[in-house]
């Protein structure tokens, strides 16, 4: 046992996921990608529209937990207005500091399904965040 | 030995004579973390007593050897214990030591037989009748025989109750295209106990043989395979107490006789040429390379430990936690149970919390100390048709105890709780 729950779901956490940002689809994506957690079931779609080399807009919708749910939400608000270089670069370390939280390694994957969503949207990606460069992955 | 469906009927009441606190006090998981360990996985994996440990421990300190080769005591001590174990297995589920055939786990026991049976036995435009409530270790296999032979799928659909829909079994049959039944005697998400007698009766009538999935019968209640009618039927060690790595299929005799080896290699020969071989008798025929010959021994003494304890004794007290449980957490605002009625069922509760992820209710009960499995446990298809993404499960075992019931549900408010914040 790692400590208590107050610890594992922090305020943000749970405000992300009951009022999510950047929730639903987008009608004028420029793509569209869909992945999902085999172990657990949980399930993200993204949506994207890039403009001059930024994400201009970006979408999240799917099922998972608040782990899940909550890190799509702070992603999405994280990315937007982003050039792509900038997001590229993001891994498991930007989405940890952002959730603010550690992670064992099963949840560590729901926290990075988003992250891992997005990057096979739009750069072909994949792996795992923290799997591509010879990091120590999840 | 009970029958199939006579196992229904209200047992809120624990078994007499049955001590589960000292029953526990057999195991040293729960010695050394006491109380503070509340265990509810059982139906992923049980937890193990003294004499399993102690009868693998024994085997590999001293007479570890390898099986059916050498001449020498250790080896025939060792080949003795293996066969002993086998012995006891088979009596365990009313068949013969020939019969049975050990395996890693109920999954490489179904493979077998989709692959040995399968591949030798099914042709295109046949058909094999499952389950919407299989366990995937009883869907993919027949998956991959259907690609490969391009026989076909079909399904007996279930209730709103969460039981086996059996009026379209007849309809299922009628074309006589079926090959085989395959049906999961009980379920490891809804608990559910099928009518697999009255099942086999059907798939026998229209000439198709019956496979049946024991991984949670034959742990936890009375089982006799032809009493049940199976031709097939698969379980493993490590939900009964025993160890990982080993598990058993039991098939009819003459279908055994028939079928081709599963795996070529050691042990499984009777002679080899260069250019061919004959194969050995049974079981060992389906017995290639060195088992693991550790885990049969464990194998045979949690089967021991069942036997001493009683397996109407098990059942009923998995029953009276599985109707305790039932009530108790109906009392959990916005808990949803899936499946039938508490008379209905074995020890297994699953259920969803509104508006939260089942990983979110067990990693929180995970802080309050309390071990519960999330996620659709390997029934993605169950999960589908019962229109849930997954479940929290909580499930019993001999050794269960209902403080831990209580600690499950006070650890439901907290999550609770949190949510509401």
């Amino acid at each position: 046992m790692t400590g208590s729950w107050d610890e594992l779901y922090r305020e943000n956490i749970l405000e992300h996921y009951k009022h999510p940002r950047c929730q639903g689809t987008l009608d004028d994506a420029t793509g569209t990608y869909e992945d999902a957690n085999p172990l657990c079931g949980d399930r993200i779609r993204m949506d994207f529209k890039i403009t001059d080399g930024r994400i201009e807009k970006v979408r999240f919708s799917g099922t998972g937990c608040s782990i899940s749910q909550a890190s799509a939400s702070m992603l999405c608000e994280a990315v937007e207005g982003r050039t792509l270089e900038e997001v590229r670069a993001m891994g498991r370390e930007q989405v940890l500091e952002m959730i603010g939280i550690d992670l064992g390694p099963v949840r560590l994957k729901c926290a990075l399904l988003a992250l891992k969503t997005l990057k096979a949207g739009i750069y072909g990606l994949a792996q795992w965040p923290g799997e591509e460069e010879g990091e120590e992955g999840g | 030995m009970s029958s199939p469906t006579g196992t229904r009927g209200a047992a809120t009441a624990a078994p007499a004579g049955f001590d589960a606190k000292a029953v526990r006090a057999r195991y040293p998981m729960f010695r050394e973390r006491g109380d503070s360990l509340v265990y509810l996985d059982s139906a992923a994996t049980s937890q193990k007593p003294d004499r399993v440990l102690e009868a693998m421990d024994r085997y590999y300190r001293e007479i570890n050897a390898n099986i059916h080769r050498g001449v020498y005591r250790i080896a025939e001590e060792a080949t003795a214990a293996y066969e002993d174990a086998r012995r006891k297995v088979a009596r365990f589920v009313g068949v013969t030591p020939r019969e049975l055939i050990f395996t890693r786990n109920s999954t490489e026991a179904i493979n077998l037989v989709s692959n040995a049976w399968g591949r030798a036995n099914v042709r295109s435009g046949d058909a094999i009748v499952l389950t919407v409530m299989e366990h995937h270790s009883n869907l993919v296999p027949w998956q991959m025989l259907a690609e490969a032979t391009g026989a076909e799928l079909r399904f007996i659909p279930l209730t709103p109750a969460g039981e086996l829909d059996l009026s379209a079994l007849p309809g299922l049959l009628a074309d006589g295209r079926v090959k085989l039944v395959g049906v999961v005697h009980v379920s490891n998400v809804l608990g559910t106990v099928n009518p697999v007698a009255e099942i086999a009766t059907q798939a026998h009538a229209a000439g198709a043989l019956m496979l049946v999935d024991a991984s949670q019968s034959v742990p936890h209640l009375p089982v006799d395979a032809k009493a049940l009618g199976a031709d097939f039927l698969a379980f493993t060690a490590h939900k009964m107490l025993g160890p990982t790595g080993i598990g058993a299929l039991y098939g009819r005799r003459e279908l055994l006789e028939a079928m081709p080896p599963f795996l070529g290699g050691g042990e499984m020969i009777r002679e080899v040429k260069l250019t061919g071989s004959k194969w050995n008798e049974l079981p060992w025929k389906f017995e290639a390379g060195t088992m693991a010959i550790a885990e049969a021994v464990g194998f045979g003494a949690a089967v021991d430990e069942l036997n001493e304890l009683g397996m109407a004794n098990v059942w009923a007290h998995d029953r009276a936690l599985a109707a305790i449980g039932y009530e108790r957490l109906a009392e959990v605002p916005g808990l949803r149970i899936l499946g039938p009625g508490a008379d209905r069922r074995g020890g297994v509760l699953a259920f969803t919390l509104e508006g939260v992820h089942p990983h979110d209710v067990a990693a929180i009960l995970d802080r309050t100390g309390v071990c519960v499995r999330a996620g659709h446990h390997c029934a993605m298809p169950l999960h589908d048709a019962l229109g849930v993404p997954a479940s929290v499960r909580a499930s019993f075992h001999c050794y269960s105890l209902e403080h831990e019931i209580d600690a499950l549900v006070a650890g439901l408010h907290e999550t609770r709780k949190v949510f509401a914040r």
